[in-house]
Formats: C-alpha cells, sequence, structure tokens
C-alpha cells in the first residue's frame, strides 16, 4: 500500500510593495549604472568608441547641436510634419471608413482596395512620393498621412459594422431620415474607435515623417541621423535619435491625455 | 368623434423565402383596435408578434394587406407610430434629458424646446434628478422609464411596446406595469402591447389578442372588463383568476403537431 504523501502546508504568497521613492532610486540607479558602464567601457576599450561614442562626448555634441546646430528648427520640421500627418490621416481615414455606412454596394466595391492598400507596405513607396511632392515638408506630410489613413479607415470601418443595428431600427421607427441616423448614431458610435487609434496613429505618423527624411529631405531629425551616420558622426547620431524619442514621448503622452480627456468628454 | 378605428391590419401577411421553401411568419390577419384603448398581443415565440409591429412601424413591407391610421394608409409609412422595442437602445453618449428628447429632435423640434418639454415629464415620472445623468448610471427600471417617455414625447397617438418590462425583475416590473397605467391615463394613447405574460396583459389591457405560433396568426380575442383604475388587488380577485386560467389553456392548446414529431 502506498502511503498517502503529507499534505503540503502552505502559506498564501506574501506581496510585498517597495516604496515609490526606492523604485525611483532603483531606476535613477539603473540609468546612471548603464551611462557609467558605457563611458568606462568606451574609455578602456571594451567597447569601441568610434562605432558606439560615448555619454561625454554625446552630451558635448548635444550642447553644441542646440546651442550652434539646427537643432531646433529640425525638431519643429519633424514635429510639423507629424502633426499635419497624424490629422489628416486621422481625420480622412475616419471620414472614408464612416462613408462606408452609406451604401453597402459601394462598400462592398471598396472592400478589395482597402484590402489591397493595407497589405501595401506603403513606406515602400516614399521614394516616389518624394519625387511627387518634392523635397520639402509636403512629401513628410504624405508619408505619414499614407500610415495614418489606412489603419483610421479599417477601424472607423470595424466602427460602422459594430452600430447596433436594433438602435438604427429605433431611429426608423422615430422617422429619422438616413443623414439624422448617421449625425445622430452612426458618427457618434464611431467616436470611441476613432479615439482608439490616436496613440497608435501618432506613433505611425511619426514613422512616416522619418522615413520621409531618411529619403530625401533638407530638415529634420530623421535628415540629421542620415547625415550624421553617413560622416561618421555618431556622437550626433546619440543625441539625434534622443532628441527623437523625447519628442516621440511628449506626443505620446499628448495624445494619450487627449484621449483621457475625449473618453471623458463623450463616452460614458 | 367618430368611431372610426384607429388602427387597422386588413389581410396583413407576412411570408419570408428560406431556401426557396416559403415560410409564413404571419398568416393573414385582420385587426381593428379603437381609439385610446389598451390592447395585449400574447402568444408564443415565433408568433408573429414583433412581426406585426415592424410592419405597423413601417419597418418591414408586409407581403399582402394594409395598414390603416385613421383610415389613411400608411402602411410602408415610418415615423407614424411611436414604437418602444425590447431593449430600452438609450443612447450612451446622451444624458437622459437628451435621450428623451431624442424623437422630439428627429422630428425637428428645436433642441431647446425638447429639452423644455422633456424636463416637467422627467421629474413627473420618476426621473427627476437624473436628468443629466448617463444612461450607464440607471437602474434597469429607470432605463425602460426614459425609453417609455422617449417613445411618447413623439407625440404619435399609437404606440407600440414590445415586451418592456422581460427582462425587470418581478417588483421592478410591477411597480412599471402601475407606472404606465398611470401613464396611459395621462396620455390618452392607443396603446398596442406585446408581452409573454398573461397576468401582465390582462392587468393592463382593455382587450387580449391570443396568438398562435406556425404559422404566426390570431387565435382569439379576449374582452378585459375589468374596471379601471385598476388596483394590484385585482390579480386575486376570481374574474381575474378565471381569464387568467382561460389565456393560458388556449396558449396551452397551441402545441403544433410539427413539435411532436
Amino acid at each position: 500500500m502506498i502511503e498517502p504523501r503529507a499534505r503540503p502546508v502552505r502559506r498564501l504568497p506574501v506581496r510585498r510593495d517597495w516604496p515609490s521613492s526606492l523604485i525611483a532610486l532603483v531606476q535613477v540607479g539603473l540609468l546612471v549604472g548603464l551611462v557609467l558602464a558605457w563611458e568606462l567601457g568606451a574609455r578602456f576599450g571594451v567597447i569601441d568608441p568610434f562605432f558606439w561614442s560615448m555619454p561625454s562626448a554625446i552630451f558635448q555634441t548635444g550642447v553644441i547641436f542646440f546651442t550652434q546646430g539646427d537643432a531646433f528648427t529640425d525638431i519643429a520640421f519633424t514635429f510639423r510634419s507629424t502633426l499635419l500627418g497624424f490629422f489628416i490621416g486621422t481625420t480622412m481615414g475616419s471620414l472614408l471608413g464612416m462613408s462606408f455606412w452609406w451604401s453597402r454596394n459601394y462598400a462592398r466595391i471598396m472592400q478589395p482596395y482597402i484590402i489591397c492598400l493595407e497589405s501595401l507596405p506603403k513606406l515602400a513607396l516614399a521614394p516616389l512620393i518624394i519625387l511627387v511632392f518634392g523635397m520639402g515638408l509636403s512629401s513628410k506630410v504624405a508619408i505619414a498621412t499614407a500610415l495614418t489613413l489606412v489603419v483610421s479607415t479599417l477601424t472607423s470601418y470595424a466602427g460602422v459594422q459594430a452600430v447596433d443595428k436594433d438602435q438604427e431600427r429605433l431611429f426608423y421607427s422615430l422617422g429619422a431620415s438616413r443623414w439624422q441616423v448617421f449625425t445622430k448614431l452612426v458618427m457618434p458610435a464611431c467616436i470611441p474607435w476613432i479615439i482608439s487609434i490616436l496613440r497608435v496613429n501618432i506613433g505611425l505618423a511619426l514613422t512616416g515623417a522619418i522615413v520621409g527624411e531618411f529619403v530625401s529631405s533638407q530638415h529634420g531629425l530623421g535628415r540629421t541621423i542620415l547625415y550624421a551616420g553617413q560622416t561618421y558622426e555618431i556622437p550626433l547620431v546619440w543625441v539625434a535619435v534622443f532628441v527623437l524619442s523625447a519628442l516621440s514621448m511628449v506626443m505620446y503622452v499628448s495624445v494619450a491625455y487627449l484621449e483621457k480627456f475625449l473618453r471623458k468628454g463623450i463616452v460614458h | 368623434m367618430s368611431s372610426q378605428p384607429k388602427l387597422v391590419l386588413e389581410n396583413v401577411s407576412m411570408t419570408f423565402q428560406t431556401d426557396g421553401q416559403p415560410f409564413t411568419a404571419l398568416a393573414p390577419v385582420d385587426l381593428q383596435i379603437p381609439a385610446n384603448k389598451f390592447i395585449s398581443l400574447i402568444g408564443p415565440s415565433g408568433c408573429g408578434k414583433s412581426t406585426i409591429f415592424n410592419i405597423v412601424a413601417g419597418l418591414q413591407p408586409p407581403t399582402t394587406g394594409r395598414v390603416l391610421i385613421d383610415g389613411e394608409d400608411a402602411t410602408g409609412l415610418i415615423g407614424r407610430v411611436g414604437y418602444m422595442l425590447q431593449k430600452d437602445l438609450l443612447l450612451p453618449w446622451r444624458t437622459v434629458l437628451d435621450n428623451v428628447a431624442l424623437g422630439m429632435e428627429i422630428r425637428g423640434v428645436k433642441m431647446k424646446d425638447a429639452r423644455e418639454r422633456a424636463m416637467p415629464l422627467l421629474a413627473k415620472y420618476g426621473l427627476g434628478g437624473f436628468e443629466h445623468r448617463y444612461p450607464s448610471s440607471l437602474s434597469g427600471g429607470m432605463r425602460q422609464r426614459a425609453a417609455l417617455l422617449r417613445t411618447l414625447l413623439v407625440d404619435q397617438d399609437v404606440v407600440l411596446l414590445d415586451e418592456p418590462f422581460g427582462a425587470l425583475d418581478a417588483q421592478t416590473k410591477g411597480r412599471m406595469q402601475e407606472w404606465l397605467l398611470q401613464l396611459f391615463n395621462d396620455f390618452g394613447r392607443t396603446v398596442v402591447f406585446v408581452t409573454h405574460d398573461v397576468e401582465e396583459a390582462i392587468f393592463l389591457s382593455d382587450e387580449i389578442y391570443v396568438m398562435a405560433s406556425r404559422p404566426g396568426r390570431l387565435v382569439e380575442k379576449l374582452p378585459i372588463d375589468l374596471p379601471r383604475p385598476r388596483d394590484r388587488s385585482v390579480v386575486s380577485s376570481p374574474r381575474f383568476v378565471a381569464m387568467k386560467k382561460y389565456c393560458l389553456d388556449l396558449l396551452h392548446m397551441d402545441k403544433p403537431a410539427s413539435e411532436a414529431a
């Protein structure tokens, strides 16, 4: 006969939360440690300073970039093309997606084109877009728009399809016209869907703007990164990358805030 | 006023084609509903109650027949009757007040005037203090009240109510029925009410139409001659109990042959 095993006696695992000050301390400590390791590693030849540069050199280049260089022109350029692409792409895409509500035949005809547009690697079109729109701001806006437009179209179309059929019947039973159903039911019902893509779109728009600057541009952080890389100014590459991340974070946080604000005001 | 019936269904029927087979959702129905009466339709599911409502509301064209309101042909016309569907269908982005005003707004009443008309009624019919709240913060019973007020405020003489209290708990349901009778008294509309609940139908109605399924059809018309205003205690009176038993027997008789197979 097999002896029954002693039933293990356990306590519920205890969760111990560190105080936020300790968390912050560890976070800062990690950062300092990383930067220090990078600096020392480069100085003592553990990593190649030619390719990886070092924090002190990056800092110096950063100061020069901001005091004597084109930092603000570049930031403004990238910022502007991103925002414009974001707004144009989101607005046009949402309107296009919602327009499919008006006719099922029209939606069916357009469907394969939309799928094509979705699967098409839009960034591959960047050189062509630069040729058509020129080297200036408009080509960057166009690429950013192309990236955000399709996502917005698909999402708002999904919103249209999710409109409650009974709610539509209610509107018609009240004697509503199609225009009334569209403006008072379909559009408000799609707004949460559109809000949900804002955060994705701001990232996509930035990607589009940067790629446009990579291909051909006279300004912008993307152009600075490309240019510095080609001339082996590795510290400048790092500076531009850090500025770009900061810009990206600022925009992301703003859009997240905008989203929260819109949700509170519109969706209950 | 003339004795012309408010709502007339003339030979109205509904046939669908499913996989090439005709399916009769509603066999030809003739109905005459007098003004300012409370009429209930009861029957098993699939008896065509909702089909009748959709046809009267103009949301579905009948295969045959006509719908007359005040003697005028209203077949296929939307917005001629107030129609409350089973779900409350309140718009989550509108306040209770604006939800109630929706029907008026769609009929072209200015939003400001619509709100002004709705406001006192909300207070009077148990939604006071909730005018500026959003539907998500309301209980099921209050949501139904708002939906019903929205239906009544479109100012149509005929109001169709499709199982409005079906999803409510028994206690709330009882209170809502009394509330509905109060509204019916105050507004003086012609109400057609669909329910599964025999007791509810008898308590509320002047006349009950018992329906049967496969095909959906009217079986019998029952006048309910209980005096109004009715008190809840009426449900235990012998008249009431007898009528309830009669109705239930009628409904249970309707076990179609196809179900036995």
